[in-house]
Order: C-alpha cells, then structure tokens, then sequence
C-alpha cells in the first residue's frame, strides 16, 4: 500500500540505500513467515486466551487444589534438577575446561548428543536402567533431567572456566591457600556468573519438563505441562488446560526475562583470558581427571547402554524377539494395543521430511526477510523467536483448540503435526541463518552494485550463495527436533498416526515386558537416527564454529 | 536442482503411499482395546458376513481405554477419527453426548430392545449395543496361596490382610474404573466413599490407566503380581472357555454385591462422510446374526434379549439379581466432581 506522495518524500531518509531492495520483494519475502505465525502460533494463543478467561474455567481451575499441587512439583522439581544438575556437571566442566586428556573431545561430543537426544528416549533410558521399584518417580525424573541438563553446565560453566586466568589460583596457592581454599575462594566467585547463567538455562529447561515427566511421573509427580496434557485429552476439560496454558506461559515469561537478565549481567562481569593454556594433568590431578571425566560418561552412557540391552533382554536371556516383534502389538491372541510400532517408524519419517521442508521454507524466508528488512525486521524476528519461549504443550493444544471449527477444521489433516513440530523448530532454523546472513560483508554487495548489478541482482549474487551452509545445518537440526518432537504432537496425533516418541510413551506405560522392550527397540532407533542427524549437522556447522 | 527434484518426488511417493483411503464404502468402526481384532475372531467373520451383504468394508481402529477414546472423540468431534464409535458406556454417555459427539440415529431393530435401555437414549441419541457388570474378580489359587479368604464385599477390601493385592482401574480414563468408583458411592453414600478410598490407598491399592493394563499385566492370573482387580462378572467364564489346559471351575471369581451394572452404546460420529453405511453398520450390530457373537467374543451380554446365550456362558458368568446402579443425571451431575475428589485422594 502506499500513501499520497507528500508523506513518503518527507519520510525518505537523506542517505537512501541506493542498494534498497524493491519493496514488493521484501513483502514477498517477509509474508509467508509472518502469515505462519499468525495463523499457528498467535491464533491458537489467542483462542487459549479467551478459553481461559472465558466462563467459569478460572475460577474453578484456580481453587482447585491439584492446579497448585502440580505448580509447585513444577517449581521444586526444577529447583532440585537444577541444584543437581550443576553439582554433578562441575566436576566434568573442570576437568573439560583446564586439562587435555585423551577422551576429552569425545566427552565434550557424548554429552551435547545426549542434549539433543528426545525426552522420551531419555524417559525410557531410565526405565531401563532402574529396578522397578524406583523407574517412575521423583528420583527417575532428577536422575533424567541431570543427564540431559550435564551438557549445559559443562559447556557454559567450562567456556568461563577455560578462560579464567590461571594466574590467580597459583598466587593463592603460592601464598599457602590448599586446593579447596582455592577453589571456594578465588575460582568459585569467578565462576559464579557462569553457575547463575548456566542455572537459568537448566531451571527453565527443568521447569517445562515434558516428555520426561510423562514416561517417569506418577500420578503424584505432575507437572504444569502434564496437566494441561491430562486435562484436555484425558478429562476433556478444555477450559481447565487452556488456565493452565496460561499460568505457565506467565510462569515462564517471567523465567525468560529473569533468565536474561542475568545471562547480560553476566556476561559483563569477567575479564576473561582467552588464551589460558590447557596442561595435560599430572601427578595427583590425572586420578581427579580420570574420576571426573569417567564419571561423566558413566552417568550418561550407562542409561543408554541400558536400553539397547532392555531391548534385547527375552526372559533370563538374550534374543531379537521385541526387534523381530515390531510389527505386531498382540496383548493376548487376537487382542491388539492398537499401536504399531513400524508404522510410527514410516510415520516419525514422513512428518519429518515435511516439518523439515517447512521450517527450512518459512526460516530460510524470515532470516532473508529480516536481515532485509529493518524496523519491521526485528519485529518479524521478535515474533518468530516467541514459540521458542513458548512450551510446545502450549503450542499443541493451542492448535488444538483453534483449528476445530469449519472452515479451518484441520484436525484430520495429515500436515497438522508436521505444521506444528515445523512451528517449534522454525526458531532454531531462523537463529542458524541469521548468524551466517549477519556475517555476510555489506561491501560485498556494495561491490556488486558499483559493478552494475542492479539492487535484487547485486543482492541474489552476494547472499544465496552463503546460504547453503546454515540451511544444510537448519535441516539436520529441524530434522533432529521433528523426530523427537512430543510436545505438540502428543495433542496433535490421531488414532492409527502416531510418531516414535507417541508409539513409545504409549508402550512404556504397559506393564507387557515384550511391550517395554519394543519401547527400547524404538527408542534405540530413534537415539540412533538422533545423533546421525546431530553429527551429520556438527560436520556441516563445524567451520564455522571453529575460531 | 536435481538433487532437489528428487527429494521431492521421494517425498510425493512416500506420502502418497499413506495418504487416506478414500473408498466412500469404508466404515471405520473405533472401539476399546479389548475389542478383538484377529480376523478369524467370529465377531470380525460376523462384519465380514455385512460386507458381503452390503459391500461396505468395515476397517476397526483401536482408540486406547474407553475414557481415553471418549476424550479423543470429544477434541474431534464434527471431524473424527471413525464413522461408528462402540463401547461408551452409561457412565460416561452423557460426557459424549454434551460434546455432541454423535448425530442420533434410531437404528432399525431397537424396538426389540428392553426398555430399560433403551430409556437411557430415548430420543436415539445412541444405541445400546449390549451390557454387562464391572465387579471384583479374584484369583482363586492366587489367594489361597497367600492363605487369605476372598472378600465378600467392598469393605473386605480395606483389611489389612488384603494390602498390596488389589489393582483398579483410574476412573477418568476408564470405563470400569469409573464404574467401580460409582459402586463405592452407591455403597458407602455421599458421606463415606471418600474414608473408603483413603482406607483402600492405606492399604496399597494400585491403579492404572484401563482394564486391559489391569488385567492382563497386573492380574496375577496373567503373570502380574496382584490377586484382585475390577473387572467384569462375565471374566471367569472367559477364563475357562480360553483356558489353555481344559477347565471344569472357573480358575477366577466374583464378588457378586460389587457389581454395577454397565450399558455400552454405539452411535455415529458427527462429521463422517459416510454416514448412510455408518447406519447400515449400527442396524447389523444390534442385529440378531451380530448379537449372538458378543456374549462369547466380548464377554457381555448382547441388548438383544432374543439371543440365546450359549451354556457354558451363563454357566460361568456371575449375574447379580440386583447389581448396583445409580441413575444418568446423578452420574452427570457428579462425575467430574467425583473423579476430581478420588483424584485428590487417591493419586495426590
């Protein structure tokens, strides 16, 4: 649209980009990605909102003793996760941080893999890994979200670790301060930014815990998220999870704004030294090393290894029958679960060639857009980052709720689930290529244009090309998110369509041992296909995160 | 380019390869996990037969626990997942019916129906397809292994000799349970259910999410670890008819004054596109040739009172002269408020 010519003269800057892109091509760009999130991400939240609010939902939701119940596991499940999370991982962030030691890469490497692993499967790595007795409850859940969070603590606290001058120790211990002085002394107040920091990161994490709570909780162990879940599918109390969506967008809100607060403060806070060295430990450090590190990759690696050899278990022995059994689901002859695990296999692999292929198609669009774009750039960013903010609960029932009335009634569309899961991955990809697209040299296209190009040739020839790279990496990482995907898709999946994580939710909460160990069979694969997409994707970002 | 190309015509071929079926003849039929689904199943060969007569295919879609397909139904309701839903029952038709879950249809053949049923949905909003009682069932060799009695009522089950041994259903998410739950209201009255229950918890009940995890996981007739469980008076005849060794006894048993009586209905789902074949199939599930397969394939007894049970059924099955029940707008009134308080109680 434009207005009469007076208005637009006057507002035209003096030093107009000669190089400014037509605007009818930035509207091109910049309108699928902003129609995507309004239609799926503000709708849904709007129709939440008015659900909520509407009738007598809140009132009833807010004086019922469960909704508090669930909001305070909520918060102290995540306070615990969190405490244990960064006691466990100092110890491996130390020995990360200042030593060589062989094994040191492939440390660093299992644990972001595991990072990325699917709640589920690491759900259903600890039920494999404890007794019964303990497999579903408050120690499974910390036991869980420890492994998972390990990678966060080593990796921010062991960055700062890294870089703290190593002068200092020394001059505390040359004036007599023993190892321990040292480290409640003069290491632990350096570090501390890095602690809060990485603690931010775990709690929220924590705090929208799903996946995990659903395999491992008890019926006393319920998060908010668990709650919306059971109260819009289970009790079919659409008004009491739409209350609850809203408390834990308000919940979390809050939690992203502390949450950045202090990861600025904290990243003021340190003269650092980069250029610290890294011995390889001696003497009685090579035993602390050896105990910190071995330690890391016993707590992470066990539970996995624990579910490949739950799946194999048959009676007292060893044997291929829940691999071979995959496509059956019998609970006595002629009586069927009604999950079959091969097809959530053939299902998990086509939703996510789609919500790889969307999120790739609106992120790749956005990150031009905005890079493009200015003002109206940064809001499309804003807006694009929020479902990143938002549980993928949140999303899914949103999307639930929303797109159930003619003429948008979407929900026996195969594409809803790979929509949504595109939907939660979108922000990633968008982070992926902004960082590329921002590091393109403006001279570059500077360049183009004093060689005759005109605005939109100057600018295909100096950007796509760059683009290749970050859209590579963006699709191994949506790929790796569609497929464990569960938040969203637990609300979204019909009967007969399920995904991995779905099928294997489903079958751990059968008692069946055959049942539990085709739980492990597709969870194996699905950590499997997991990591392949990770490594595939470090190998594809690898130069550019070396420095 | 190219590489483009062909990810896209693999993308095209794998998806085309499950997209829907979209044969206008196809029924789908959504039901309970308990509902059998082998073909040679006599119920299926009964479907079989009504295609052959009507050439309308019936495809069967496990939807979980009836509470669970209950919920599903609801969120999908004008747009489901199936054109017939069996298997809800009295204690939860209203929920359906509230979502308007299903379009009313007077099957032909319901005015051969008793009327006790058929005055649950007198203006067709569903049909009553059969009945039966949920009720305690036990182990017999189980529990005289551990050298306990069997109970003889609702309050036996609190006592300490029983700790540990009882598996229920949860009654949001399953038909039994919430049936059991009803039972515990009838029996011990709006003022003392609730100190039952915390007296059951006390003494280690487990619950699960639906029957057949109850059944035929924690069972320990199935190979679980606990003696008692809610199931339906029709469960012993089941065992001794699919005894793997021939049996003269039923190896399990009732306790007949905790049984509540239970009616499951079937009804079209709103927003299917087949909606004259979902007729056709609703006609043939409450007809003669269908009815007589329910009693030995589902274990309830079918609506149609002209059926004749076969004996080693009514031999079996435990009918209460009057088993517990309570009335539609009490139960509708009530459900949510009382799952909520069994909640608090039960799982908090």
């Amino acid at each position: 649209m434009t207005g009469s010519p007076l208005p637009t003269a006057r507002r035209a800057p003096l030093r107009r980009d000669p190089n400014r892109l037509p605007r009818w091509f930035l509207a091109v760009l910049a309108l699928p990605p902003a129609a995507f999130l309004a239609v799926l991400y503000i709708w849904p939240l709007a129709t939440i909102a008015t659900r909520g609010l509407s009738g007598g939902a809140l009132a009833d939701t807010l004086a019922r003793p469960d909704t508090w119940r669930a909001a305070w596991f909520t918060t102290w499940q995540a306070f615990a996760s969190t405490v244990l999370t960064v006691l466990v991982g100092l110890a491996p962030a130390w020995a990360v941080a200042r030593f060589t030691f062989p094994g040191r890469r492939l440390l660093v490497s299992v644990l972001a893999a595991v990072f990325v692993l699917p709640t589920v499967v690491v759900g259903a790595a600890f039920v494999a890994l404890l007794p019964d007795s303990l497999d579903r409850g408050i120690w499974a859940i910390l036991g869980a979200h420890v492994v998972f969070n390990l990678a966060v603590v080593v990796r921010v606290v062991g960055a700062a670790w890294e870089q703290l001058p190593i002068g200092l120790e020394r001059a505390a211990a040359t004036l007599g301060a023993s190892p321990w002085r040292t480290f409640l002394h003069v290491t632990c107040p350096l570090l501390r930014p890095a602690i809060v920091s990485a603690s931010a990161i775990v709690f929220l994490f924590t705090f929208t815990s799903y996946g995990v709570i659903r395999v491992l909780g008890t019926a006393g162990t319920r998060t908010l998220e668990v709650e919306v879940w059971r109260r819009a599918t289970q009790l079919g109390d659409t008004g009491g999870a739409a209350v609850l969506s809203i408390l834990q967008l308000l919940a979390l809100g809050a939690l992203v704004a502390v949450s950045a607060r202090i990861q600025r403060r904290g990243a003021h806070v340190l003269a650092l030294d980069p250029h610290a060295g890294r011995p390889r430990p001696h003497a009685r450090q090579r035993w602390l090393v050896v105990a910190a590190a071995g330690g890391a990759f016993v707590l992470v690696l066990v539970p996995l290894i624990a579910l490949v050899e739950r799946s194999l278990r048959v009676g007292d022995g060893y044997g291929l029958d829940a691999w071979r059994s995959l496509g059956d689901n019998e609970i006595r002859p002629g009586l069927r679960l009604g999950i079959d695990p091969l097809g959530a296999l053939r299902n998990s692999a086509v939703t996510a060639l789609w919500a790889t292929l969307l999120a790739l198609v609106i992120g790749g669009l956005a990150a031009v857009a905005i890079t493009a774009l200015r003002r109206s750039g940064r809001l499309l960013d804003a807006g694009l980052m929020l479902p990143l903010g938002t549980s993928a609960v949140t999303i899914g029932f949103g999307m639930l709720i929303t797109f159930d009335t003619p003429p948008v009634d979407w929900r026996a569309g195969w594409w809803l689930v790979p929509l949504g899961q595109a939907l939660v991955a979108v922000p990633f990809v968008v982070r992926t290529a902004l960082a590329v697209l921002r590091s393109i040299d403006p001279d570059l296209r500077a360049a183009a244009a004093t060689l005759g190009a005109p605005p939109l040739r100057a600018w295909t020839a100096t950007t796509l090309p760059y683009l290749r790279r970050p859209i590579a990496t963006a699709a191994g990482l949506a790929a790796a998110i569609s497929l464990g995907e569960f938040g969203a898709t637990s609300f979204l999946s019909r009967s007969g369509s399920e995904t991995l994580p779905i099928a294997i939710e489903r079958l751990l909460g059968r008692t069946g041992r055959l049942f539990q160990a085709q739980a492990f069979a597709l969870s194996a694969i699905l950590a499997a296909a997991t990591i392949a997409l990770v490594i595939v994707f470090d190998l594809a970002g690898n130069d550019r995160e070396r420095s | 380019m190219r590489r483009g190309g062909l990810l896209l015509a693999a993308l095209a071929l794998v998806t085309g390869a499950c997209g829907g079926d979209d044969d206008p003849k196809t029924v789908t039929l959504v039901s309970y996990e308990s509902f059998p689904t082998d073909p040679e199943n006599p119920l299926l060969v009964a479907l079989d037969e009504f295609t052959e007569e009507t050439g309308i295919e019936v495809e069967i879609l496990i939807a979980g626990d009836t509470g669970t397909m209950l919920s599903k139904a609801e969120l999908t309701a004008g747009n489901p997942e199936g054109d017939v839903m069996w298997g809800v029952d009295n204690t939860f038709l209203s929920r359906a019916l509230d979502a308007e879950v299903f379009v009313p249809y007077t099957a032909d053949g319901v005015d051969a129906l008793p009327s006790d049923l058929t005055a649950l949905v007198p203006n067709g909003e569903a049909t009553p397809v059969d009945f039966g009682d949920v009720c305690v069932n036990y182990d017999i060799a189980a529990l005289a292994e551990a050298g306990v009695e069997p109970p003889s009522s609702l309050a036996d089950l609190t006592d300490p000799a029983y700790a540990g041994m009882f598996v229920v259903e949860d009654p949001a998410t399953s038909s039994p349970g919430l049936a059991f739950l009803l039972a515990t209201v009838v029996e011990f009255g709006e003022d003392g259910w609730e100190q039952y229950w915390r007296d059951l918890r006390a003494n280690d009940v487990l619950v699960v999410d639906g029957w057949s995890q109850a059944y035929y996981e924690e069972f320990t007739f199935a190979g679980g670890s606990r003696p008692i469980v809610v199931s339906y008076g029709s469960s012993p005849p089941f065992e001794v008819l699919f005894a793997s060794e021939p049996l003269d006894e039923a190896p399990t048993a009732v306790v007949e004054s905790t049984c509540f009586r239970q009616v499951e209905f079937a009804g079209i789902l709103r927003g299917t596109d087949v909606e004259d074949e979902a007729r056709q199939l609703v006609d043939f599930l409450i007809s003669e040739r269908f009815q007589r397969e329910v009693a030995m394939n589902l274990f309830v007894f079918p609506a149609n009172p002209d059926v004749e049970l076969a004996p080693e059924f009514t031999a079996y099955a435990a009918i209460p002269d009057d088993p517990l029940t309570m009335d539609p707008a009490t139960i509708e009134a009530n459900r949510a408020d009382w799952i909520d308080r069994w909640t608090t109680i039960v799982t908090g």
